[in-house]
C-alpha cells in the first residue's frame, strides 16, 4: 500500500467557485492509502510547492495526487517539485478538476461530486504506479536537409553557422529550387538571382555543408538523434570532382532538342547540361533519356571535347549510407498541371501560359533574353489577361483543383502586372480576381500601386472561357461590379496556377514516418505552438512543403527549423520518455499485430530462447520495443490480441483501476 | 411556403448547393446566354441563397437559360447553378400546372447527346 498525499488546488476562484475544495479534500482523505489531504489557494505557487515538498519528507509519502488544472499545464511542474523532494516523478498523478470540472459545470454540488470521483481515480492509479526512470541515448551531431530550394539552403546555412555539419540532398542537378526561376520578387522587386545566388555560393563553399545534388533519399531507419539514412546518388555520367563547369560539352553535344525544364519547356537544352549559369554545384549532368551515346552507343563527343576528362558513360547509381541526428524536410512545391483547365485553352494555344512560365518570359536569362514575346509568333503582346485562383479554392467534390488558397498568387500576379506596365506602357493589362488577398507587410500597398500608379485594370469577376481565334485569344469573362459580361481580344493569357507539394513528398513522408494532410503538405506537431516540427521526433519542416508560403515566410521558417535542429544537436544525450510500450515476453506470440499499427516503427521481433518443460529450450518469436523510438501512443497495446503489450505508466491494470474507481 | 423552406426545397430539387458559392462569377463568365438575361447565373445562386426566389421566378431571365450546363461545368465550387435555376423553373411551373408535354412522351425524345435536364426543361418551356 502506498502512502499518498492529496493536494486540492483552488486555482484562485477558477476551481473554488464551482467546486467545494474543502469537501473534496475531506472525502479523499478517507480513501485507502491516503495519509494526508489538504486544499490550498495556488498549489503551483512557490509556497504551494514548498508545502508538497515538506509533506513528502515529513510523512514519507510514496505517491502524490494533485487535484488542479490540466496535466498539460502543470504536470511537469509538480513532477519536478516531487523529484526535488526525493520522490520519483512518475509517482505523481494529476486529477484535472479545472478544465474537466469547474470550467464546464455550473452547479457546485455536481462539480464537487465529479471532482471527488476524479480524485479517487487518480488515487487508485497511484496505488499501482511504479517509479520509472527515463533512458538516455547519444546524439549524432550532423543534420540532413532534404531539398535545396531557398528553404533548404537557409536551414543548412543556419545550422552550419552554429558549427554542425549538414548534408543537403537535392534531387535536381543544382540547388536553388523555384526561386532560381523567378525574375523579380515582391514586395521589394529585387531580382531573385541577385539575392539567391550569393546564398547558393555560400552553401557551396561552407566547410560544414556538403551538397549531394542529383540525389534522393532511398531509406530512413532509426530515431531522433540517431537516424540511419541511405542516399541514392544518381549517375550523372560526369565526375563531379573533375568537371570544371566550363560548358564546352554543352556547345558540342549534337542532341539539342531536349525540353529545358529550367525555362519551363519554353526552349531547348542539350543532353549534357548545366541547368543555368549560376548552378551550384556547377557540374554538367548527362540526361540519360536523351543522350545518344547512352541510348544508341554512337556519339561520345562530350567525352572527347572535355579537357578535364570528366565524362564517364560507365557511371552507376551509388548508395551512400550516413548517420544523422536530425532531418529537415524542405521539398517545396510545384504549380499544378493545367491540363484539366482547358476552358482557358492552355493546351490549345502556346500564348496561354502559367505564371511560372511568365517569370521565365520576363527573365533576362530566360528563353527570350528578358524581352516579353508571345511564344507563338515572338511578337510583343499588347493586351494581357491575368486570371487568378486557377485551381485554388475549389470545392472538395469538384473534379479538379485544390481546396486551399495558394497564398502567393495574388501578390505575384500584381507583380507581373506591374512589371509589364512598367517595361511596356503600351500594353493593356487586365487582372481577373475573386478576392485580392494581400495580408503581408507592405503587400496591400504593393497591390494598390499596381492599380493606382500602373493603371492595371483589376476586374472583380472570372474568366469563363478562352478561345484562340485568328491569332488572338478571345476572352469571355464576367465583371461582377458592373454586372456585365465582357469580351477581350487578348494577345496573351497568364494563369495563376495553384501550387501543390512536390510529388515525391508522399513517398518520402512514408520513409520518414512523418504525417501529412490530405493535400500532401507535411503536418506540424502543433499548428500554432510547434509549427516547424513534425509530430515524429527529430523531423523538422522548412518552407512550402508544409504549406503555401512566399519567400520571406519560407526564410523565417527555415531559420526557425534550423534553431530547433541546433538545440537538438548541442545535446550530447537525449532523455527519453519512460512511458513507453513494453511487451510481456511470456504472453507475446509474435503475431506482428503491434508492428503493423506502430506509426513510429518502434517494434521489431526477435527469436529468443525460453525455458521449456524438462530442461528443454524453446525458441520463440517475441516483440521488442525500442524505447528511444516509441512515443508512448499506445496503439500497440490495443492491437495486441494476447494482451501482452502494456504502456509503462499507463498499464491496462492502472487504467482499469481508474475506471473502477470512477464507476464505484 | 416560408422562405427558409423554399430555399431548402430549391436546393433539394436541384442537387446543387448555393451555400458553397464563393461569388467568383465564373458561371457568368462562361454563360453563352448572358446578354439575354435580366438576372445572371451568379445572381440566380445568390438570390436563392438570399431567399429572393419569388422575384427570381418572376424574372424573364430564367426562361432564356439554355440549360447548356456551361456554368455547372466551370463552377469551381460544385454549386451547380444550372441545376439550381432549373429547380426554380420546375417549382414555378408546378405551381402553374403548365407542363407543355406529358411526361410519358419524354422517353421517346431522349437523346444521348442532350442532357436529360435539357429535355425536361424543353418540355416545360418550348414544346406545344
Ligand atoms: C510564379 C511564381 C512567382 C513567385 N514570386 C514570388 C515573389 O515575387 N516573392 C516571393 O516572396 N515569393 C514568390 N514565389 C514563391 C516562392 O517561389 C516560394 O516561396 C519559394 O520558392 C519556396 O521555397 P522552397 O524552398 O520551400 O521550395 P522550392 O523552391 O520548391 O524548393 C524545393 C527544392 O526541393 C527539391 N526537392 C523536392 N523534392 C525532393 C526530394 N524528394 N528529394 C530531394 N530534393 C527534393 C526540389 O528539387 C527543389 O530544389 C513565387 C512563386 C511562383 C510559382
Ligand atoms: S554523348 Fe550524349 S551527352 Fe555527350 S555529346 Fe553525345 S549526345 Fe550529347
Ligand atoms: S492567393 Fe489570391 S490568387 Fe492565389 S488562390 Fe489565394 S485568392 Fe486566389
Ligand atoms: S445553363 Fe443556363 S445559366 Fe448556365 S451557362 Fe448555360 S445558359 Fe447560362
Ligand atoms: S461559378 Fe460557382 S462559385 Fe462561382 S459564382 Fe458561379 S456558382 Fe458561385
Amino acid at each position: 500500500m502506498q502512502r499518498i498525499g492529496v493536494f486540492v488546488c483552488w486555482c484562485g476562484s477558477n476551481i473554488a467557485a464551482t467546486v467545494d475544495v474543502e469537501a473534496v479534500a475531506d472525502a479523499l482523505s478517507k480513501e485507502p492509502g491516503v495519509v494526508f489531504a489538504t486544499n490550498y489557494q495556488y498549489m503551483c505557487s512557490k509556497s504551494g510547492q514548498d508545502m508538497i515538498r515538506e509533506k513528502i519528507k515529513e510523512l514519507g509519502l510514496t505517491g502524490v495526487v494533485i487535484c488542479s488544472c490540466s496535466p498539460r499545464m502543470h504536470e511537469a511542474t509538480f513532477r519536478k517539485t516531487c523529484e526535488s523532494a526525493g520522490l520519483n516523478p512518475y509517482m505523481v498523478e494529476i486529477a484535472n478538476i479545472r478544465e474537466q470540472v469547474s470550467w464546464v459545470h455550473k452547479d457546485k454540488a455536481v462539480g464537487t461530486e465529479k471532482a471527488i470521483i476524479l480524485g479517487r481515480a487518480a488515487i487508485a492509479k497511484v496505488q499501482l504506479n511504479t517509479p520509472l526512470i527515463a533512458g538516455q541515448t547519444p546524439v549524432t551531431k550532423r543534420a540532413l536537409v532534404i531539398g535545396g530550394g531557398i528553404a533548404g539552403i537557409q536551414t543548412a546555412l543556419d545550422i552550419a553557422d552554429a558549427g554542425f555539419p549538414v548534408d543537403i540532398v537535392e534531387k535536381n542537378p543544382t540547388i536553388g529550387g523555384k526561386m532560381a526561376q523567378l525574375d523579380k520578387t515582391f514586395p521589394t522587386l529585387d531580382c531573385a538571382a541577385c539575392i539567391l545566388t550569393p546564398k547558393m555560393v555560400d552553401a557551396g563553399q561552407n566547410e560544414n555543408i556538403r551538397i549531394l545534388s542529383y540525389s534522393e533519399i532511398e531509406d530512413v531507419k532509426g530515431y531522433i538523434g540517431n537516424f540511419d539514412v541511405k542516399i541514392r546518388r544518381k549517375a550523372r555520367y560526369v565526375d563531379e570532382e573533375k568537371c570544371t563547369g566550363c560548358g564546352t560539352c554543352m556547345e558540342k553535344c549534337p542532341m539539342k532538342k531536349v525540353p529545358n525544364e529550367f525555362n519551363m519547356g519554353l526552349d531547348n537544352r542539350t543532353a549534357i547540361y548545366i541547368p543555368f549559369a549560376q548552378a551550384v554545384p556547377k557540374v554538367a549532368t548527362i540526361d540519360a533519356n536523351y543522350c545518344l551515346k547512352l541510348n544508341t552507343g554512337k556519339c561520345g563527343i562530350c567525352s572527347k571535347v572535355c579537357l578535364a576528362d570528366a565524362v564517364d558513360y560507365e557511371q552507376k547509381d551509388e548508395i551512400l549510407e550516413e548517420k544523422y541526428g536530425a532531418i529537415v524536410v524542405a521539398t517545396g512545391f510545384n504549380p499544378i498541371s493545367l491540363e484539366k483547365f482547358d476552358e482557358f485553352a492552355y493546351s490549345q494555344s502556346p500564348d496561354v501560359v502559367s505564371s511560372l512560365e511568365f517569370e521565365r518570359l520576363m527573365n533576362a536569362a530566360g528563353p527570350t533574353g528578358g524581352t516579353l514575346l508571345r511564344p507563338s509568333d515572338k511578337t510583343h503582346p499588347h493586351t494581357i489577361v491575368f486570371v487568378q485562383c486557377v485551381g485554388s479554392r475549389c470545392d472538395a467534390s469538384a473534379e479538379k483543383g485544390k481546396e486551399y488558397c495558394s497564398k502567393i498568387c495574388c501578390m505575384y500576379t500584381a507583380k507581373h502586372a506591374m512589371l509589364t506596365r512598367e517595361k511596356y506602357p503600351d500594353t493593356e493589362v487586365y487582372v481577373f480576381y475573386i478576392d485580392v488577398r494581400t495580408p503581408g507587410k507592405g503587400f496591400d500597398e504593393f497591390y494598390r500601386r499596381a492599380v493606382e500608379q500602373y493603371n492595371v485594370h483589376y476586374i472583380k469577376g472570372m474568366v469563363g472561357k478562352v478561345v484562340p481565334e485568328g491569332g488572338k485569344l478571345k476572352v469571355q469573362a464576367s465583371d461582377l461590379l458592373d454586372n456585365r459580361q465582357i469580351h477581350i481580344d487578348a494577345d496573351m493569357v497568364v494563369l495563376a496556377a495553384a501550387i501543390e507539394p512536390d510529388k515525391s513528398a508522399r513517398p518520402l513522408a512514408t520513409k520518414l514516418t512523418a504525417s501529412m494532410d490530405t493535400n500532401d503538405f507535411f503536418t506540424e506537431a502543433h499548428p500554432k505552438l510547434r509549427p516547424v516540427e513534425s509530430p515524429t521526433a527529430g523531423i523538422f519542416l522548412s518552407g512550402t512543403c508544409q504549406g503555401p508560403k512566399d519567400i520571406p515566410e519560407t526564410v523565417a521558417q527555415a531559420g526557425a527549423a534550423a534553431s530547433k535542429v541546433i538545440s537538438l544537436l548541442v545535446k550530447d544525450n537525449l532523455v527519453g520518455n519512460p512511458c513507453v510500450a513494453k511487451p510481456d515476453e511470456l504472453m507475446c506470440n509474435g503475431c506482428s499485430s503491434c508492428e503493423k499499427v506502430c506509426p513510429y516503427g518502434a517494434i521489431t521481433y526477435e527469436d529468443k530462447p525460453f525455458r521449456g518443460p524438462n530442461r528443454t529450450t524453446l525458441i520463440r518469436r517475441v516483440a521488442v520495443v525500442n524505447p528511444a523510438v516509441c512515443q508512448g501512443c499506445g496503439a500497440c497495446t490495443v492491437a495486441c490480441p494476447s494482451g501482452a503489450m502494456d504502456l509503462l505508466g499507463f498499464s491496462n491494470r492502472q487504467i482499469m483501476a481508474e475506471v473502477d474507481a470512477i464507476c464505484k | 411556403m416560408k422562405t427558409e423552406d423554399m430555399i431548402k426545397e430549391i436546393t433539394r430539387i436541384s442537387g446543387g448547393n448555393p451555400a458553397k458559392c464563393m461569388k467568383c462569377g465564373k458561371c457568368s463568365g462562361a454563360c453563352p446566354a448572358y446578354d439575354e438575361m435580366d438576372y445572371h447565373p451568379h445572381q440566380f445562386v445568390n438570390m436563392v441563397l438570399d431567399g429572393r426566389i419569388e422575384e427570381l421566378a418572376g424574372s424573364k431571365g430564367i426562361w432564356n437559360c439554355l440549360s447548356c450546363f456551361a456554368c455547372l461545368e466551370r463552377c469551381p465550387r460544385s454549386v451547380e447553378p444550372a441545376r439550381i435555376i432549373e429547380a426554380v423553373r420546375v417549382v414555378t411551373l408546378r405551381k402553374a400546372g403548365a407542363n407543355h408535354l406529358k411526361p410519358d412522351d419524354i422517353p421517346a425524345r431522349l437523346d444521348d447527346d442532350i442532357p436529360q435536364q435539357a429535355i425536361t426543361s424543353a418540355m416545360r418551356k418550348y414544346a406545344k
